[in-house]
Order: structure tokens, then sequence, then C-alpha cells
């Protein structure tokens, strides 16, 4: 293994420019897409009482998204230029096409539930909402892993697990919160699956990222990840125990679990920065698969020109006369 | 045309208007960190002042590229043993050292202008810039199309539709762009575009005294840096290396390259920049699965026990 080398120990890779609304988003993302899904299904099953309350929750989640998004550009005027084009190369575009989509239909869907207006609309308004929420909910771990910084990139595998997840929990807590316990039970089941899931998979990754995954172990992602799972297994064991008896206990544990999934979101933002500051995260990865022979590298220390001409007589830059190679 | 130098939207998008693709090739043997560059492209491109203050960093006080600076000249104080050259050809030396060599003002015949005194202190300079890479990720991340490839295969930021979204600012292998503070919009290097129009070399290079910086149609630039290689290998630089110089490299080459003295990673360059996009299919896939896994979750959760 080299020994890291750093240029006076500035970072390689610029840490992202984004701000406290970016993990929030993700949060409201998740919360939108998985409670419209949530929202869709229990209306085929019949539970209208549980179905309003999650439309509900998937309209707080849609419309505070772009809020959030707005808010983060360094030209908030020139949103709309999010939709002037639609690249497949570019998570962020392809977002921005799903969450005008999934706002568009969610809403629509969410005013038919309450108020019974738009019925025709509505009809496809609630599958297009709970179809687009999935992606919406996972994009959102594309477009992190989409970059340079290794924590999130080399995580790309499992982190879109990590965030639907997450997107889960959050609908399955709020509608939790919202719903009246006797008409809660497919929330309840969702909330303590998916929490579940939401610490299994964060457990996974890490595991899976292992000399990729140091920058998870200390700082502020160390803190936010044991925050993480204090309010998801606390919140989890009290909705196990109280949930169905007690509101105010579903309440309680409906609240830490969205906070623990919106904790569970600024783990991985806050251990981007932290491992695209650092430069021996960037370094030592790539310079041991050099060193291992799976990559070549940027460098290259042979000349394709075997044959070097000293012209004594000119400047060392000057433009060499070519050998015949 | 050598295929490596192709890149997605360039010469096949400009068709009969596309241009050979123009570039640099920075010899960071010769550059005596003088940061011309620095000054002459702060000058040219109207770029605001920077910070201001000492680093206590070598003589770097710029530090690294980003939203005001586009050129970034790098001091590397190295310990290093003076070695007895001995690969030097003999017309040039008779196996003396570095010193001896340079005493001699022959060091320059070798091609060598790092300072290297008699205690083993030798010091690197390099100008840094934008890699105007062939598979540029910051391009292919930027949502609103205001990064583009140019007929000149270079890539640029249009000002007037940059919203300053971000995602090109990680995106980057070599974290070259960054946002402007009390602006918001993201800032880089364009390889002196409007300089390109009307046939005049960019203002960086026209700057260099020592020609550290070069300027020209990449394929001619890519000639010279092989012959100025084998040069110095030859020399008894045996640490020099071309770097970015080949498509098969994690950004399919660069349209800025270097020569360097060392390994890339001290001159705070990464050993093996990849382009996140090689990797977005495997990416996208897995958002695909896991938003199918999330809807079997939801149903399975609504219809999997009682009402």
């Amino acid at each position: 293994m080299s020994e890291s080398t750093s240029y006076h120990g500035q970072p390689l890779i610029k840490e992202p420019i984004w701000t406290w609304e970016i993990p929030c988003y993700f949060f409201t993302g998740g919360l939108a897409g998985g409670s419209a899904g949530l929202a869709y299904l229990s209306q085929l099953r019949g539970n209208e009482v549980l179905a309003r309350r999650a439309w509900t929750g998937a309209t707080v989640g849609i419309g505070m998204s772009p809020l959030f998004l707005i808010s983060d550009l360094g030209r908030p005027m020139r949103f709309l230029n999010m939709l002037r084009m639609f690249k497949v190369s570019s998570p962020m575009s392809v977002g921005s096409w799903i969450l005008s989509a999934s706002g568009a239909s969610t809403t629509l869907a969410a005013l038919n539930a309450w108020t019974g207006r738009f019925p025709r609309s509505a009809r496809f308004a609630r599958p297009a909402a709970a179809l687009l929420g999935l992606p919406l909910s996972t994009y959102t771990a594309a477009l992190v892993a989409n970059t340079a910084v290794p924590v999130w990139h080399e995580a790309r595998r499992m982190l879109p697990f990590v965030f639907g997840s997450g997107a889960a929990l959050s609908a399955g807590a709020a509608a939790v919160i919202a719903t009246p316990p006797e008409h809660a039970a497919p929330a309840r089941r969702l909330a303590l699956a998916s929490a579940a899931l939401e610490l299994a998979s964060n457990e996974v990754m890490k595991k899976q990222l292992g000399e990729h995954g140091e920058p998870y172990q200390r700082g502020a992602p160390s803190k936010f990840s044991h925050l993480t799972q204090a309010l998801i297994v606390s919140g989890a064991g009290l909705l196990l125990r109280r949930g169905q008896s007690s509101r105010g206990a579903a309440i309680a544990a409906g609240s830490m679990l969205c906070a623990g999934a919106l904790s569970a979101r600024w783990t991985v933002f806050k251990a981007g920065f932290q491992s695209a500051s650092d430069p021996k995260y960037v370094v030592e990865p790539q310079r041991r698969m050099i060193e291992r022979g799976e990559r070549r590298g940027a460098s290259r220390r042979v000349s394709q020109v075997r044959e070097v001409q000293l012209d004594k007589g000119s400047p060392a830059t000057a433009p060499l006369p070519l050998s015949g190679s | 045309m050598s295929p490596q130098l192709e890149t997605v939207a360039w010469p096949a998008s400009y068709g009969e208007h596309a241009q050979p693709r123009m570039g640099f090739f920075t010899d960071t043997s010769v550059c005596i960190g003088c940061k011309a560059c620095e000054v002459a492209c702060k000058e040219w491109n109207q770029i605001p002042m920077s910070m201001q203050g000492f680093t206590g960093k070598s003589y770097d006080n710029t530090i690294d590229l980003g939203a005001d600076t586009w050129r970034h000249v790098a001091f590397i104080e190295q310990k290093a043993p003076a070695r007895v050259v001995e690969k030097l050809p003999t017309d040039v030396t008779d196996g003396a050292s570095l010193v001896d060599c340079a005493a001699r003002a022959q060091a320059v015949e070798g091609g060598v202008q790092t300072y290297q005194e008699s205690d083993g202190f030798r010091w690197l300079m390099a100008s840094d810039v934008c890699k105007h890479c062939t598979h540029a990720a910051c391009l292919d991340a930027c949502p609103t199309g205001a990064l583009f490839r140019t007929e000149y295969g270079t890539v640029v930021v249009q000002e007037d539709v940059c919203n300053g979204c971000g995602y090109c600012v990680p995106a980057c292998p070599f974290g070259v762009l960054d946002q402007r503070e009390g602006d918001g919009r993201v800032w880089k290097c364009t390889l002196c575009y409007d300089r390109l129009k009307d046939d005049k070399e960019p203002a960086c290079a026209q700057a260099c005294p020592t020609n550290s910086i070069q300027f020209g149609e990449l394929s001619e630039l890519h000639e010279r840096a092989e012959h100025r290689l084998a040069r110095l290998q030859q020399a008894g630089q045996d640490k020099a290396q071309l770097y970015l110089a080949d498509g098969d490299d994690g950004i399919g080459g660069a349209g800025a390259f270097f020569l360097l003295l060392d390994e890339p990673e001290v001159y705070g360059l990464p050993p093996d920049p990849v382009d996140t996009r090689r990797d977005l299919g495997e990416i996208w896939a897995a958002a695909g699965a896991a938003a199918v896994a999330l809807g079997i979750g939801l149903a399975a959760a609504v219809f999997g026990g009682q009402r």
C-alpha cells in the first residue's frame, strides 16, 4: 500500500455546494413517493381513511420538495431551466421531470380523494402518482451516486435501496401519525418492515463500501448514524408495543420514525462531504487499484517515441523534430 | 485523427463547422512558477479577485482551481536526494549530478528546470487548468444544458443558462468547477473560447514565458509531448510521466494534458480520475430495481394482512 501523498493536504475534488435543503428534499421526495403508492394501494384495498391521509402526506411532501430545491439553486429565478432539456445522462434532469409529473398527478389525486372533484382525471392521476412515486423515491440515490464523491459513487448499487427503504419508512410513519390506529394497520406494517430494512440496508452499504466507508465511522456522519439508529429502534419499538392501542403513542412513534428517516438522509449527505474533503479518501483507493493492476491510471512513463533527437542548439522547449515513428 | 480524440458531441454534431480539437500541453518541467498564466487568465476573462492572503503553503496563495481561479500554479517543495544522473547522453554530461549540470547550464539541454541543490531540496511547479475531458462528467451531469461541447472539442459553461444547481461540482473528478460567491453560478476555464474564435491562443498560453503552457491542435501536442517525455526519461528523470494523454484512461483522455515529474497526487491531481457516466448504466439499473422493490414492499404492506 502506498503512503498517502497530497498537495498541502488540499482536497482533490470539490465538496458539493448543496446546503441543508437537499437532504430535506431527499426526505420529502421519499415521503411523497412512498405515500402516493401507499395511498393508491390503500384505495384499491378499500381503506379510504388511510388512503386520504396518505394522499395528504404525499401532497405535503411533493409541495415542499420544489421549495427546497429552488431555494438551494444559486440562481433560484432560473429554476425553469431545469426543464429546458431532458437528459438521461443527468439524474438531476430526469428527476426534475419525474418531480414535475409526480407533483401534478399527486395534487390532482389528493384533491379528488378529499373533495371528489375531477373524478375522470383522477382516475389516471392516481396510478400515475403511485407509479411515479417509485422512481421519485430512488432517483435521488442515483443522483448522488453519479458523482466523483467516493463514498457515494462506490455505494452506487446499494444506495437506491437505502433511499427506497427510507421512502417507505417515512410514508408509513407519516400515515401512522395521521391515521386513527384502527385504520392504520397497513401503515404500521409498512413502517415496521421498512424500519428494519432501512437499518439493514445501511449496514450492508457500509460493509460493501469497505475501504471507502471510513467517512461513516467518524465526525458528523457517525453522529447522524447513531442518531438514526436510536430514533428508528425506539420509534419501531414504541409502535410495535403501543401503536395499535394508543393514538398518542402512534403519533410519538411515527414522529420518531420520520425523524429517523430524515436523519438517515443527513447521514449519507454528510458522509459525502467528509469523503470529498479529505484527499486520502480519493487518492488511496485509486492508487491501490493501480498497484493491484486493476486499472492503468491516467499516467504513462514510457514514451511512444523510441529515438530521442537531441538538438543541442535549440531551447529545450522548442517543438522537437519528429523521428520516424 | 486518432479515435481517442473524438468525443460524443465533437466533431460529429458540428459537421462541416467542426474545428480541430484544441488543447493545452502543460510541460511542468519548465514551469518557473511566475504565475503569469494566472494573471493573464484573470485579466482577459475579467475574473473577480480571489482570496488575498498568505497561506503558508509554499508560494501558492490561490490554492486550487475554482470559480475565480481558472489557472492555478502549484508549488511543491520536496526533499529528494541529489542523484547522479547516469542516463544523460554523453554529449550533454559526463555523469555529473544535476547540480553540476545546472552549473554548467547543461540542465537546460537535458531539459530539466527543477531546482535541486546539494542538500537535496527540489522544487516542482505546475500550472493546473480545466482538463476539457473527452468524457466530461460535468457536461453529462448538467441538467440545464449550460455546459456544452464547443466546435473545438472544449467544454464551456454558458453563464446565461446556468442556474447554479451545483451538480457539476461534485461530478468533476478533478474538483475544477465551483460556484462563484455572490453570483450563484458555476464558472470554469473556457479555453478562451472567445479568443479561439478570433484565431488567438488562450491568454495563459500567450503569457507563459517558458512555453510550459503550449496551446495547439491536440494531435500535434501529443506528438510533441511524446518526444519531450522520451527526452526527460533519457535525461534520468525516471518519474517523468504524461498525465491524461491516453484515450484509455478513466476520462477518455483530456484536452488539457500534462507532463509531470512526479506522481499526479503530489501535484494535487487524482492518479486515476474516472468519468462517473461510465457507471451510470449500473446506477440507473440499481435505482430502477430499488423502485420496483419499493412497489412490491408497498403492495405487501397494504395487502399482506388485515385491512
